[in-house]
């Protein structure tokens, strides 16, 4: 196993997964939140449909079902752990730098994003990838 | 000398391609790559010892280093007392250990 270094690095983290769909986007947030917890600098590029994921009119619900109302219910909001995620580099001395596809925002109607992440293109994950020690695309499948 | 990391999220019950997987990384360890295959989510099920685990097996055997998410296991009620000898429990921090070292990565 390797031993985890010291040093401070810079990864880059292509996501694609819309939310509430996939596993994979819970894999995708606990690796950013390891590395934001070594203080590494991050890059992570959101497109298709996991610019959804910092979209910041998620919204809470209850659950009529269950009898419960929102805050019983407590539903998670992937707006909410991107905001975690991004505080919890910020406390260790690094960053991150949560770039949202603007077309893939566009075709979805979700430029409302939280504060902390931006707008982006394509170019910036080529960017970001030639600056980063190395790249992890998760793609949907 | 390289290196790879293969993250391995598909139960190969759901996918036939998840043998391609463990043959490619098999194949590179025979040609004496340092390789590394981690299972998350339902990857690590073929790590219980089943008719699915022969595949883990033969890359062990080939040399591949086989892990299996720890999270993943215990969500999905997986003691390591029924892990296939080829696989052995890992927390998730190693993929982003290999990362930082600069190993060629790819997310299945």
């Amino acid at each position: 196993m390797a031993t985890p270094t010291t040093e401070k690095k810079t990864l880059t983290f292509a996501l694609m997964d819309a939310p509430y769909e996939n596993e994979r986007t819970v894999t995708a947030l606990r690796l950013i939140d390891i590395a934001a917890r070594r203080g590494y600098n991050l890059t992570v590029f959101a497109y298709e449909g996991a610019v959804s994921l910092a979209f910041a009119k998620q919204a809470p619900h209850a659950n009529a079902v269950h009898g419960r109302d929102a805050a019983q219910e407590d539903h998670p909001m992937p707006r909410d752990w991107i905001a975690a995620v991004l505080a919890v580099a910020e406390k260790n001395g690094g960053k991150i730098d949560w770039i949202n596809c603007g077309l893939c925002v566009d075709e979805r109607g979700v430029g409302e994003a939280i504060p902390g992440t931006r707008r982006g293109s394509p170019a910036d994950l080529w960017k970001a990838a030639e600056a980063s020690d190395n790249t992890l695309v998760i793609g949907t499948r | 000398m390289e290196k790879y990391l293969f993250i391995e999220s598909r139960d190969p019950f759901e996918s036939r391609d998840v043998e391609q997987s463990y043959d490619l990384a098999a194949q590179l360890a025979r040609e004496g790559k340092t390789v590394t295959l981690f299972l998350v989510q339902n990857g690590v099920l073929p790590a219980r010892k089943s008719a699915a685990s022969a595949g883990l097996e033969k890359a062990a055997q080939a040399g591949v280093q086989i892990l299996a998410d720890g999270f993943s296991l215990r969500e999905r009620g997986i003691g390591e007392g029924r892990l296939t000898a080829a696989v052995k429990p890992a927390p998730l921090d190693v993929v982003v250990d290999q990362l930082a070292e600069g190993r060629k990565a790819i997310f299945f």
